[in-house]
């Protein structure tokens, strides 16, 4: 199936299970959000599926295009296309924002093919530009005294570039202005494509007005407890989290 | 042992590979150390009374002095002086096969971009690199202005004059047990001579010049700038390379006239059982400039803090170093600057880092008299550390007298972090490559220090040592 399937995902950290049993599946060419209060999982999910060392999965599956990926390494599982835009990326001092994305698309080459700079130069404009980012991003060192904004929009360009099969944005929206919210969601949007999967996750509706989802889940407790369309945002907007408490887990 | 004509060098154990080469040798000193040992050497050398003094009483003072452990690393009491060969010449047979080069090796080569023909030197297949040719025209382009550029041996021979005059004059034999060491037994190095006025257009390297003696334990280096004339001088390469022998102890004396400047840069990667126990100093008279670039790689223990001693008004010295220690390495480095003029500027860049049960220490000394006026130092130590085995130590000692003086010190360290990592390999990089990204922004700002193809050769060494501590 084209489509990035979890499958009764249990997974946690340091003995405490946080997800129980999670289900859910993002078809290729559609866009989901998954929402919910803080410390519902949502995070912890988000790096399941990256693959972070420091969370254990104890059962289920994670499925991309119908083959488990769990035991596949990080780096690896991004190759074959699934992308983490990070709640907090990290700094890397020195290494410029123009050869660590260089880097991460040379790693997809087979071994003695190169870069064509002039072409990765070329596409690394045009996307900073749909991204309003000024040029000199490119000599500046990866992420390193960049304000939340410019953060975010360089986990975007980098979305762009890397040109993954599945994304998932962690908390993009927190910490941007309106501005940079629709800087990003244009972004978003120029992605959407019926050979791409989006599992954006996201505590405020707010970004759903500027990235419509095809479906919207709510997550609590580490399972996800209702799927509907846009208007389930809406209705925990106005609601807020503490109705979906009673909710009883969905089914797949 | 007595000294023999020929003999054969000593097995050596590498962590990887395991492999022993014999060459026969046509001139070598046997095995421990005594007033033979200098005799022997000066009699291949044909060497002058005073030089043949001037060993001797450096032996006396090597046997009186104690090793430096009360300060240093107690692995230096892992030498054993009486088991070392101090003078090997003359090796033509080749004792390696090509075959006989691991895979490792060979991929090593093949990384860095090696040509074929100095791979098998570097390798242990031939014991000489042919590089007569490179050298001839290096020394052919420089002598047309002047400039004197030979083997240290050579040097003293045929330049006594001016190689008298400054030898053993800014790094005494006493300064140190290794300095008196190398005073006694020294092979080996450059001897050059820049002219008044006369600015060397290229780097000249010692790489050249390696046939005409080997890679020397105990290389002697002697560089005189004179006022005015400008030089680039660049020791050692990227290159691993397979030794025999486990103690290196070379000294390094620069001496920089009126208005003249020196740059010296050196790229160590000595294999990982080699003791690396360097004393380097320049002297920097009015308005002169020194700068050491220093980078060690390889070795198991490396000693070394280059120096200036600014004795002219207005002289300046630099010091920018890098330092990896990877498993089982200490790389012991560091500055000295020893300000004797007014308005004197030293600057101190230094950047370690340590992997695995890597350690790095940093040991800085500057030195401001009080009766001066208008010094002027910067120290900058940072250290990289690439998990939590290592270790890193930093002891600057800055001595700053009066108060008409500017001084400012930093010092940094950090850690490549899992969430680093982890964001770099979710980006599609291997762990190798993360790390070795991390570790090239690291020092990426000295890198550019260096010249072109040293820092491109550089950064795929990096690379290779990043791969094999990831395994």
């Amino acid at each position: 199936m084209s489509a990035l399937e979890i499958k009764n995902l249990h997974a946690g950290i340091e003995n405490q299970e946080i997800l129980k049993g999670l289900n859910l599946t993002v078809p290729k060419g559609e866009v989901h959000a998954i929402m919910g209060p803080n410390g519902s999982g949502k995070s912890t999910l988000a790096k399941v599926i990256a693959g972070h060392d420091d969370y254990e999965v104890s059962s289920g599956e994670v499925l991309m295009d119908g083959e488990n990926i769990l035991d596949l390494e990080v780096d690896e599982r991004s190759r074959r296309g699934i992308f983490l835009a990070f709640q907090y990326p990290s700094e890397i001092p020195g290494v410029s924002n123009a050869n660590f994305i260089r880097a991460a698309l040379q790693a997809r080459l087979p071994k003695g093919e190169d870069i064509d700079a002039v072409a990765f130069y070329k596409q690394l404009y045009a996307k900073m530009d749909i991204l309003e980012m000024d040029r000199k991003f490119t000599a500046r060192a990866v992420n390193e005294g960049f304000s939340g904004g410019e953060k975010k929009r360089n986990e975007i360009l980098q979305m762009m570039m890397l040109d993954p099969v599945y994304a998932v944005l962690d908390e993009t929206d927190s910490g941007l202005d309106i501005d940079a919210l629709r800087i990003v969601a244009r972004g978003v949007n120029a992605m959407r494509s019926p050979e791409r999967g989006f599992l954006l996750i996201t505590h405020y509706q707010r970004l759903l007005d500027y990235i419509v989802p095809d479906v919207v889940h709510v997550m609590s407790d580490g399972q996800i407890v209702r799927s509907g369309d846009k208007s389930l945002a809406l209705e925990l907007e106005d609601k807020g989290y503490d109705w979906i408490k009673d909710l009883e887990p969905a089914t797949a | 042992m007595s000294a023999a004509e020929t003999d054969t060098v000593l097995s050596i154990d590498r962590d990887k590979g395991d492999f022993h080469y014999d060459v026969d040798y046509k001139h070598d000193a046997g095995r421990g150390l005594t007033e033979e040992t200098l005799d022997f050497i000066s009699n291949v050398k044909e060497e002058d009374q005073w030089i043949r003094d001037f060993r001797k009483r450096a032996l006396k003072v090597f046997n009186e002095k104690p090793m430096p452990t009360h300060w240093a690393s107690k692995d230096l009491e892992a030498i054993k002086f009486d088991e070392i060969r101090y003078y090997l010449s003359g090796g033509t047979k080749p004792a390696r096969s090509w075959d006989d080069v691991t895979e490792e090796e060979k991929r090593t080569f093949e990384r860095l971009g090696i040509p074929e023909q100095e791979r098998k030197f570097l390798a242990g297949v031939e014991a000489q690199f042919d590089s007569e040719a490179a050298y001839s025209n290096v020394q052919a382009a420089v002598s047309d202005q002047g400039v004197i550029f030979m083997n240290s041996s050579e040097g003293l021979a045929e330049h006594p004059e001016i190689f008298r005059k400054w030898f053993g004059k800014v790094i005494p034999t006493g300064d140190n047990k290794f300095s008196a060491l190398n005073s006694a037994v020294f092979s080996g190095g450059s001897f050059i001579y820049v002219p008044p006025g006369v600015k060397v257009a290229h780097p000249l390297q010692a790489y050249f010049r390696i046939n005409a003696e080997q890679f020397g334990q105990f290389e002697r280096t002697l560089i005189i700038v004179d006022e005015g004339a400008e030089l680039t001088y660049m020791e050692g390469c990227t290159a691993p390379k397979f030794e025999t022998a486990t103690l290196h102890s070379a000294v390094v004396e620069l001496v920089a006239m009126k208005d003249a400047k020196i740059q010296y840069i050196t790229v160590q990667n000595w294999s990982s059982n080699v003791f690396n126990l360097v004393t380097k100093r320049g002297l920097a008279h009015e308005n002169a400039e020194i700068r050491w670039i220093d980078c060690n790689i390889g070795s198991r223990l490396t000693m070394k803090y280059p120096g200036v001693i600014m004795k002219g008004r207005k002289a300046r010295g630099e010091v920018i170093s890098i330092a990896l220690a990877n498993d089982g390495q200490h790389q012991d480095t560091g500055a000295k600057m020893i300000h004797a003029a007014d308005e004197t500027t030293s600057n101190v860049v230094s950047k370690s880092i340590s992997v695995g049960k890597g350690r790095s220490t940093y040991r800085g000394q500057v030195h401001i008299p009080k009766h001066l006026k208008g010094c002027k130092n910067n120290t900058e130590c940072d250290a990289l550390l690439i998990n939590s085995n290592s270790r890193t130590d930093t002891y600057p000692a800055i001595t700053v007298r009066g108060n008409q003086h500017a001084t400012q010190h930093e010092a940094s360290v950090s850690q490549v972090s899992e969430e680093q990592i982890f964001y770099m390999k979710q980006r599609g990089l291997s762990e190798a490559a993360a790390m070795s990204l991390s570790v090239n922004g690291f020092i990426n700002d000295l890198v550019r220090e260096f010249p072109m193809e040293y820092s491109v050769e550089l950064k795929r060494l990096i690379d290779l040592e990043m791969e094999d501590s990831v395994g």
